[in-house]
């Protein structure tokens, strides 16, 4: 379970990028996080993985009050919290095995455990083929699949992603948004922070909306309100989800 | 992939920077380890020195036993002796026989006749050899008194002075070596930053970001130390026969360098090559976590 206590960040004495923010989220959910750009979607993330900290609050995850966690503990976390960057952050010099691989060597596993786990997770996201391919030679769509499987190769209960499909075209988008419920549908928790509404209104999954640095709401089933999309998003994603 | 595996990748990678890292170590553990054999071989000659006699009185070779024994006689009279031994020409032509055994050439040229006779001297304190010397020098058939005192004291005032000349260079080159490893491996993490960020972020521990980078500073001090034994076994092994002709008087060394198939031999230089290695790997290591504090925060 994520707990938010009334966590509010600050950078500097100007920008408040969340105010006093109370959620629960619990174990297995899949969850939205929407809002336009820097109204503090992915600074929400960042707390969840404890890239930093909050200015005020405490934030649990499973009995872990991770703002008084020892830096010596935070890899332990991130052990527990997959995250998937919109840029993949993959190590370019790595086949995309090898950048799977990565999320169980640091885990010390055996080779024959690593072997057979990044052989399952890359065929959960339908990359197999690829197993040997540099990032190079591998389309966006690809590269956000191979960071999907580095990202769950662990196991871990969470799983962050942060506009997974911001780089992508809508048809892949798609394919990654079904990806994420079908790792959601295993067990894990998902948390997609977008601004893409196309998702949003049509997987209905529990949605909330951020405005200011608040919630503004949090809904079971939740939709992408005309008014919180800005008209180059709304062109954009329309045509994606007329698409499908 | 194994810390060790990445660490030789990083190597493989920017091979001139490593040779640039290996080359220092080499030259910091050839200066060291000279020094450092210079000071060990200084310490057994004098401890060599220190074991042997106060003084020894030599005597004319047309001298006669008789005034050997008379100036023994009045030697230990004085009640300031502790021990005194009568060395024959033949007892010497034996010693120097034991001390020259390995070397038929130099053993060939010398008899008897032309080693002088003498007496070895011990006094219950060295304060009282000052006034047993004017009765050694005044004995009849006296040549010559040597003083081992002053040889320890020639030879401590060398070695202080080679000790120290060396402490400096060592901490100085030292001091280089820990810097271009510490700059080295900081290009590294500079150049692994996004690396090491990613690293962070998937989970990884502390130890497993940091451990191939503090490998690699260690490898190229063992690297650096173990060229630097080869060159100094090779220049060890070449001028065997010169050090042998100076020191072989000194047990350990003739015993050490008197036979190359030799148990002791092998133990000396494998234990020189752990102990330069050991230092090597440590040297690269600290280079490497004073880069790694000073790049990586956590």
């Amino acid at each position: 379970m994520i707990r938010f206590d009334h966590v509010s960040k600050a950078f500097g004495p100007e920008t408040h990028a969340l105010s006093n923010i109370t959620v629960d989220i619990k174990d297995g959910e899949f969850v939205f996080l929407i809002g336009p750009s820097g109204v503090g979607k992915s600074t929400f993330l960042r707390l969840i993985l404890r890239d930093i900290l909050p200015t005020e609050g405490i934030i649990i995850i499973d009995d872990w009050d991770i703002t008084k966690l020892p830096q010596s503990k935070i890899h332990l976390l991130r052990r527990k919290v997959g995250m998937v960057f919109q840029d993949f952050k993959l190590l370019v010099d790595r086949t995309t095995y090898e950048n799977v691989a990565l999320g169980l060597e640091i885990l010390e596993k055996s080779k024959e455990e690593t072997e057979k786990g990044v052989s399952d997770v890359l065929e959960l996201v339908g990359l197999s083929h690829k197993r040997n391919s540099f990032p190079l030679q591998l389309s966006a769509g690809e590269l956000q699949r191979v960071s999907i499987a580095r990202a769950i190769v662990g196991g871990p209960k969470i799983l962050l992603a942060d506009e997974p499909t911001g780089n992508l075209d809508p048809d892949t988008s798609w394919d990654i948004m079904q990806i994420l419920d079908e790792i959601n549908s295993l067990g894990t928790t998902v948390m997609v922070a977008t601004h893409n509404a196309s998702f949003v209104n049509e997987m209905k999954k529990r949605t909330i909306t951020l405005k200011h640095g608040e919630i503004k709401s949090d809904e079971e089933k939740g939709r992408y309100h005309q008014t919180e999309r800005t008209k180059h998003h709304h062109h954009h994603e329309h045509d994606g989800y007329k698409e499908k | 992939m194994k810390p060790l595996t990445i660490s030789w990748t990083h190597i493989r990678r920017s091979p001139y920077q490593a040779l640039a890292a290996v080359l220092t170590m080499f030259l910091t553990f050839l200066v060291s380890g000279a020094f450092g054999l210079t000071v060990a071989t200084s310490f057994l000659v004098l401890r060599y020195f220190e074991s042997k006699p106060q003084a020894t009185v030599f005597f004319k070779d047309t001298a006669e036993k008789l005034q050997a024994d008379s100036l023994k006689t009045t030697l230990e009279a004085t009640g300031k002796i502790a021990g005194i031994k009568y060395v024959s020409k033949e007892d010497a032509l034996a010693i120097y026989k034991e001390q020259n055994k390995n070397d038929p050439l130099l053993l060939e040229m010398v008899n008897a006749d032309i080693l002088p006779a003498s007496l070895e001297v011990s006094a219950t304190d060295p304060r009282h050899l000052k006034e047993l010397e004017p009765i050694m020098k005044a004995a009849e058939g006296v040549e010559e008194v040597i003083y081992q005192k002053d040889v320890v004291d020639t030879l401590v005032s060398w070695t202080n002075a080679v000790r120290l000349v060396g402490s400096v260079l060592v901490v100085l080159l030292s001091f280089n070596a820990i810097l271009i490893v510490m700059t080295i491996i900081g290009m590294k993490v500079a150049l692994k930053k996004d690396e090491v960020e990613i690293l962070k972020l998937i989970g990884a521990s502390k130890w497993y970001i940091q451990l191939p980078f503090l490998l690699e500073g260690g490898m190229y001090g063992v690297v650096g130390s173990f060229m630097a034994w080869l060159v100094m076994l090779i220049l060890i092994l070449w001028f065997r026969t010169s050090i042998l002709s100076f020191l072989g008087i000194i047990p350990i060394i003739s015993a050490v360098l008197g036979k190359l198939l030799s148990t002791a031999f092998f133990s000396c230089i494998i234990g020189f090559l752990f102990i330069l290695s050991a230092l090597g790997f440590l040297l690269g290591g600290i280079g490497s976590l004073v880069a790694l504090k000073k790049y990586i925060t956590f």
